[in-house]
């Protein structure tokens, strides 16, 4: 029986065979999920913001890139995961609003941008990616083989 | 002092109330007014939520929605959004244009065009009520439009102010006009700045 996990706004969460991740309607947030291919532990955090410096309302880790993938990597590691047997994928970050104002404005591309730089810093390989556009994604994470199946209304479904 | 939203529900209800009370009346007013018809309004519920229970209160975050967001400014700065089932949203633009409901389809560029306006006539609606009671001057943006998953329309506004507050006005619209039923919920999502603004002119803070 395979149990689907809950992953909900700011938040994070790891499983292990033959249990799932997911989390519903990411917009502009990142989905990042980590595959321990050889032990087949997952792992996903609901990033919202980048960077948690300069926040002033940082009390929860898992809402920034740069506090959430490291977090979620130890949590991977108490059960008994290894950096080494890590990959990650990246979805989400869409733009849902045409904003005018500035890029600065368009924080799914910032989202995005951050969770690569701290996956890179922290060597884990990115293999695959669906981010972008202006549309919003259903994704579910399986331990199985760690692929990651993203859902959109009216843009199909596709794995990754 | 900080209170929590269920402190601030319980002490500026009536305030709050008296909010959607003439937000909804003005909204209604207007609509009635375009359409040349008569529309009953229920009572609305307004709340200070937190923007995580947003996509739940909307059904889901995988509910499919019609969601208007305008940019405010001025007194109060933040965010304004509208939204609405695609059933609701779909009754709205038929009963404005004066077409019938024909399924619940794509909306056409002029229908997209309708709801984007409705959009402003209720936002307008309820920020020159919450500028009566509070002596404000707020100016609203062209809204945008967009359809998707509650959860990702709403990650835009909670986004935003992710790096500050997280709280929103909420106010649910019930209106009818003869059988039809449509639900909006509007939401106004201020900078944490704001927050404090505006509880302290409605006087509760």
């Amino acid at each position: 029986m395979i149990e689907t996990i809950k992953v909900g706004m700011a938040d994070l969460n790891v499983t292990k065979y033959p249990n799932a991740l997911t989390t519903l309607g990411l917009g502009s947030c990142v989905g990042v999920c980590i595959y321990d291919r050889k032990n087949k532990i997952i792992g996903m955090v609901h990033i919202m913001l980048p960077y948690s410096w300069g926040v002033k309302n940082n009390s929860n880790p898992a809402k920034f890139a740069d506090t959430g993938i490291p977090l979620l990597i130890e949590k991977m590691e108490s059960l008994g995961s290894q950096k080494k047997d890590m990959i990650a994928k990246l979805a989400g970050g869409a733009q849902m609003f045409e904003v005018t104002r500035s890029e600065f404005m368009n924080i799914g591309k910032r989202n995005v941008e951050a969770a690569r730089k701290v996956l890179d810093e922290m060597k884990i390989p990115i293999v695959a990616e669906d981010t972008g556009g202006n549309y919003g994604r259903t994704i579910v994470f399986y331990s199985e083989d760690g692929r990651l199946e993203i859902k959109t209304i009216g843009k199909g479904t596709k794995t990754i | 002092m900080n209170f929590s939203n269920s402190d601030i529900n319980e002490m500026y209800l009536d305030v709050l109330k008296e909010l959607g009370n003439i937000g909804t009346g003005n909204a209604i007013s207007a609509l009635a007014m375009m359409i040349g018809r008569r529309i009953d309004m229920k009572v609305p519920v307004v709340k200070m939520v937190d923007l995580k229970e947003v996509p739940e209160i909307l059904g889901g975050a995988e509910i499919p929605v019609v969601g208007i967001l305008l940019n405010v400014e001025g007194d109060i700065d933040g965010f304004i959004m509208l939204v609405m089932s695609q059933a609701s949203a779909h009754i709205l633009v038929n009963m404005l244009l004066g077409t019938s409901l024909n399924g619940y389809s794509e909306f056409t560029d002029i229908e997209k065009s309708a709801l984007t306006e409705i959009g402003n006539i209720l936002a307008g609606a309820y920020l020159t009520a919450l500028a009566s009671l509070t002596g404000f001057r707020m100016i609203q943006s062209v809204p945008q439009l967009a359809e998707d998953m509650a959860g990702a329309i709403l990650s835009f506004p909670a986004i935003q102010f992710g790096e500050t507050g997280d709280t929103a006005l909420y106010i649910e619209t019930e209106i009818f006009e003869a059988s039809s039923r449509i639900v909006a919920d509007f939401f106004l999502i201020p900078t944490m700045e704001s927050y404090q603004k505006m509880l302290k002119a409605l006087g509760v803070a």
